[in-house]
């Protein structure tokens, strides 16, 4: 296929591997996103919801495309586990703030990890 | 070029760039607002590919309780967001680095199968037209026992998320109910003999 025709086939009806390529760059922001943020907590937190929202495009997309809904309850489920690791993690957050005064990670080192 | 590769297109372009915006901008309630617009734009890519149930959910339960509660963090939390951006730029390199090499990681495993198998369009709506039903067909049979697992993660991160937050002011005043049950008489009455006194005449 000459490039040509490639980038033709590109603007054809979306197929799986336009999803697919879409989760590709946003786990991909989100990735450098932890990387970026690596001070704050909070906005590190919104990458990892970020990351999961991809995760979910990937699913919902092989579901569509396959015909299985079993994708699509597998989505269910991981947002409901979202959604409790949100709360939580926010929760340890407010905790964290209140006991130590920061939300910077490079305080955090109580552990001496 | 149908409209819905424009619109596939349109809304890519939007949450790919909700998601820049969301890890760059400056001030947290900025990234919490840019992140609700990948929802909304990830909510109507779900509802492109026939998943009107989970698209309605995210909206619902994404935008309508989590981002809330990020929002509702964020705007407590009385911190110096300025100094978590100090040497900011400084990550830039290892970031993109990192970035495109995810990046390129996925893609040359997508490029490199071409996923041959799976080419055509979405699969068509399932009979009676209803996703939410076939969803939920599913859902209360074959998956019943997940279903009551995942209940059960939400009472733990309730409980979880009121325990670890909760804290009892010193100074307000409050009752014990145990101590209340376990007072005795002989703790709090005490029988004083005393003379009993003569009438002066």
């Amino acid at each position: 296929m000459s490039l040509f025709e490639y980038c033709v086939s590109l603007f054809t009806a979306p197929t799986l591997s336009h999803y697919l390529v879409l989760g590709a760059i946003l786990f991909a922001i989100s990735m450098a996103g932890i990387f970026l943020n690596r001070k704050n907590v909070i906005i590190m937190l919104m990458a990892i919801e970020l990351m999961l929202l991809s995760v979910n495009l990937n699913f919902i997309a092989f579901s569509s495309y396959l015909d299985d809904m079993a994708g699509q309850v597998f989505v269910f489920f991981i947002l409901t586990v979202a959604a409790a690791e949100s709360a939580i993690g926010l929760a340890i957050l407010v905790l964290l703030f209140r006991n130590v005064g920061s939300i910077d990670v490079e305080d955090l080192d109580r552990l001496k990890g | 070029m149908t409209a819905q590769t424009v619109l596939f297109y349109v809304f890519a372009v939007i949450l790919v760039g909700a998601a820049v915006l969301v890890i760059i901008a400056r001030n947290p309630v900025h990234a919490a607002l840019w992140l609700v617009l990948a929802f909304f734009t990830a909510a109507a890519h779900w509802l492109m590919l026939r998943a009107e149930f989970l698209a309605i959910v995210l909206v619902l339960v994404y935008v309508g309780a989590v981002m809330v509660l990020f929002l509702f963090v964020v705007m407590m939390l009385d911190v110096n967001f300025d100094s978590l951006r100090k040497r900011f730029r400084s990550y830039v390199p290892l970031a993109a680095t990192v970035g495109v090499l995810v990046f390129a990681e996925m893609a040359l495993v997508l490029l490199g199968n071409r996923l041959t198998g799976v080419t055509g369009n979405v699969a068509p709506p399932p009979p009676g037209g209803s996703n939410t039903r076939a969803l939920g067909d599913l859902l209360y049979t074959t998956y019943v026992y997940p279903f009551e697992i995942a209940a059960v993660v939400l009472l733990v991160a309730i409980i979880a998320a009121i325990a670890l937050t909760h804290r009892r002011r010193r100074e307000t005043k409050y009752q014990d109910p145990g101590k209340q049950v376990k007072v005795r008489a002989q703790d709090r009455l005490r029988v004083l003999e005393m003379p009993s006194e003569k009438k002066e005449l």
